[in-house]
């Protein structure tokens, strides 16, 4: 009758966290102070000035927004600088810029779940925030370059009184299909790894609303051992199907260049050249916001100076791979021997944008460097600094790639120049603004840390199999 | 569900429910709960313990082909769009080439993949778990808002074929739980 003692010898081969590993989790948390303290970000500690500060400052750019996508609606997208023959500007740059951000989110809660990386617990959460937050910015570009945005539900392919489809021979719809895949997906990840933590908000919370809010929201969970056994299945699932995805994005992305003819785009490199940047760019944001945060909000406990570390290494490697690009880029346009190829390579290195491209080399390539010595991975304003310096890099590097290869093609009759206008500027520093408005309300209303995770990397979590004990 | 929940009392009763205060000790009360034979248990936890899923011999592997699923229906829905829509709906002379042109309709095949895959995934997790789920008695159990905190629960339901109240009681008692409490229906 008893089928408990058919269990068979020890098999709790399943790597757990290493507990006591005091790199990625101060000591002296229990489960019980570990919840109090992540819970009441959210619930019940006094919201920071600097919350107050930020927010403001990123609704106001969000007004910002609002106004120059309003009046780009009125007049149209003449108000940007774009024209014959730059009719990419800003507005391209920006959205590669923005996708390639949100890739770290998905490389921190995705890939670097599916290896085992405990010390992704404490950042994966505002770092899956960050994707959608900057996947939604990115969005908005491509939805208002088509001029006539109100028309946008064409690019679906949906059955429609006037019989016409979409071409799924362009890049530009496979673009469709993989960032709104993307989106989706991302969301859907971000709010399944908050279900748990929902339940812990609802169960904490003292107001009623609060407890209403939180309690739709966590669906009901109750912590039911069978749930989380398909709890966990489904969060290694996703991690294998955001995997591959997350990958197809940026190389879809590159694919809108590398498979027109325009010397400059029309390279292989691509794909792999544009992931990397992603993960490069996507890093140094997640610093960016990492830094101040856990500041402000007395984390240091939880990201640690292991996490800033490591996020230091994979930018640096990443940086690495994105200054191999470059150097392949310059020697295919050397070595195909072709004209166009070899003029657009001379005309970024001496053309009237050179100094975008010796300050993106910079950026990217030579600044970075200073990230293999420990002491300037260990200390906060240079790590601060170093990922400021890789944003804009970064930003420049698709501004290169964009609009110096497009402003003098095969024939010098149609070149000419592009300059971003004020409204260009202006919604730029608006979806930055709107980015910083969702960060804000996310961190003030819902849990930024994992807590279950948190809790599944304590000491005390540690389970010993032991038989008929 | 064949067998009658023989042992209601009162206003009707889930189940005894017991608190502990380490993963250790829930761990081992499972296992213990097993070998007395009680089958109709489930445990209630702040985050996943993989030995609790061993203990309580939990193997429902229905979510993997699920996903499976949906991602192979995703694949052929994926691609059957952009045949459907280039061959038949709408042909396009692009350049020349054919109009099936496999090699363009890997990417939206791949994400209708990733997409279909990824619902099936979220979908048949809640759907299998029975989520979302207004009420549930375990709720009634007083401190079960710890769950989500710092405590461990074994519940051994009202429904399993050797439930007896009393002895389930004197059964948990006896296993070092802080607590033992009735979960009303």
């Amino acid at each position: 009758m008893s089928d408990g003692s058919d269990k068979g010898k020890p098999e709790s081969s399943i790597p757990q966290p290493k507990p006591g590993d005091t790199g990625i989790l101060a000591p002296g948390y229990t489960f019980t102070t570990l919840t109090d303290k992540l819970a009441s970000i959210a619930l019940s500690r006094r919201t920071p000035f600097v919350w107050f500060v930020g927010a403001a400052v990123g609704f106001m750019l969000s007004m910002v927004l609002l106004g120059a996508l309003s009046y780009l609606v009125i007049r149209g997208i003449g108000i940007w600088g774009v024209n014959q023959p730059v009719g990419w500007g800003f507005e391209i740059v920006n959205f590669v810029w923005w996708i390639g951000i949100g890739h770290a989110g998905t490389l921190i809660s995705a890939i670097l779940l599916l290896l085992r990386q405990p010390w992704r617990n404490s950042i994966n959460r505002f770092a899956e925030a960050m994707t959608i937050f900057a996947v939604a910015c990115a969005g908005i570009y491509p939805a208002f370059h088509t001029g006539r945005p109100w028309l946008d539900y064409w690019l679906i392919p949906y059955p429609n009184a006037m019989n016409m489809w979409p071409n799924f021979r362009s890049p530009l719809i496979w673009d469709v299909f993989a960032v709104s895949t993307y989106a989706t997906v991302s969301l859907l990840f971000w709010y399944v790894g908050m279900i748990p933590d929902l339940a812990t908000l609802r169960d904490r919370a003292k107001k009623m609303w609060a407890k209403v809010v939180y309690g739709m929201l966590a669906l009901g969970w109750r912590g039911s051992a069978r749930h989380w056994q398909r709890y966990e299945t489904a969060s290694l699932l996703l991690a294998g199907l955001a995997t591959p995805l997350v990958v197809s994005v940026h190389t879809v992305v590159s694919f809108d260049f590398a498979a027109g003819i325009v010397p400059g785009w029309h390279a292989t490199i691509f794909p792999p050249y544009f992931v990397a940047g992603a993960v490069y760019a996507g890093f140094a944001m997640v610093l960016t916001l990492a830094i101040p945060l856990r500041k402000v909000y007395g984390l240091q406990d939880f990201i640690t100076m292991r996490h800033l570390d490591n996020m230091a290494k994979i930018m640096l490697a990443t940086g690495l791979i994105v200054g191999y690009g470059y150097c392949v880029e310059a020697f295919m346009a050397f070595y195909s021997g072709n004209t166009y190829e070899r003029f657009m390579m001379w005309n970024r290195m001496e053309g009237p944008y050179k100094h975008m491209y010796w300050a993106l080399l910079f950026c990217n390539i030579i600044a970075p460097q200073l990230l293999w010595f420990r002491k300037v991975r260990r200390s906060i304003p240079m790590l601060f600094v170093m990922a400021m310096i890789v944003n804009v890099g970064m930003w420049l590097e698709r501004y290169v790639i964009v609009v110096v290869s497009l402003h003098r093609d095969f024939l010098p009759s149609s070149w000419g120049m592009y300059h971003g206008t004020f409204f260009d500027k202006a919604t730029y520093i608006g979806t930055i603004g709107l980015f910083l408005a969702l960060m804000f309300l996310f961190i003030r209303l819902l849990p930024m840390v994992s807590i279950f995770e948190m809790r599944a990397i304590l000491p005390e979590a540690k389970v010993e199999e032991e038989e008929g004990a | 569900m064949t067998a009658p929940n023989r042992t209601r009392r009162g206003h009707g009763l889930h189940g005894l429910m017991a608190e502990f205060e380490t993963p250790q000790e829930l761990v081992d009360a499972a296992h213990h709960a097993r070998e007395a034979g009680y089958t109709r248990l489930d445990a209630y936890t702040p985050y996943p313990i993989e030995a609790l899923t061993e203990a309580l011999h939990i193997q429902d592997r229905r979510l993997p082909a699920v996903v499976l699923g949906g991602g192979i229906l995703g694949g052929l829905c994926g691609y059957a769009l952009c045949y459907w829509t280039s061959v038949i709906a709408y042909p396009l002379n692009i350049g020349g080439k054919p109009y099936h042109s496999a090699p363009a309709f890997i990417v939206p095949t791949f994400e209708c993949t990733i997409l279909f895959a990824a619902f099936a995934a979220v979908l048949g997790m809640l759907g299998l778990n029975g989520l979302p789920m207004p009420y549930h008695p375990v709720f009634n159990a007083e401190r079960f808002a710890l769950a989500s905190r710092d405590r461990f629960f074994l519940c051994i339901e009202a429904r399993d074929p050797k439930f007896d109240r009393e002895k389930v009681w004197a059964f948990l008692t006896g296993l070092k739980a802080h607590a033992v409490m009735d979960v009303d229906e």
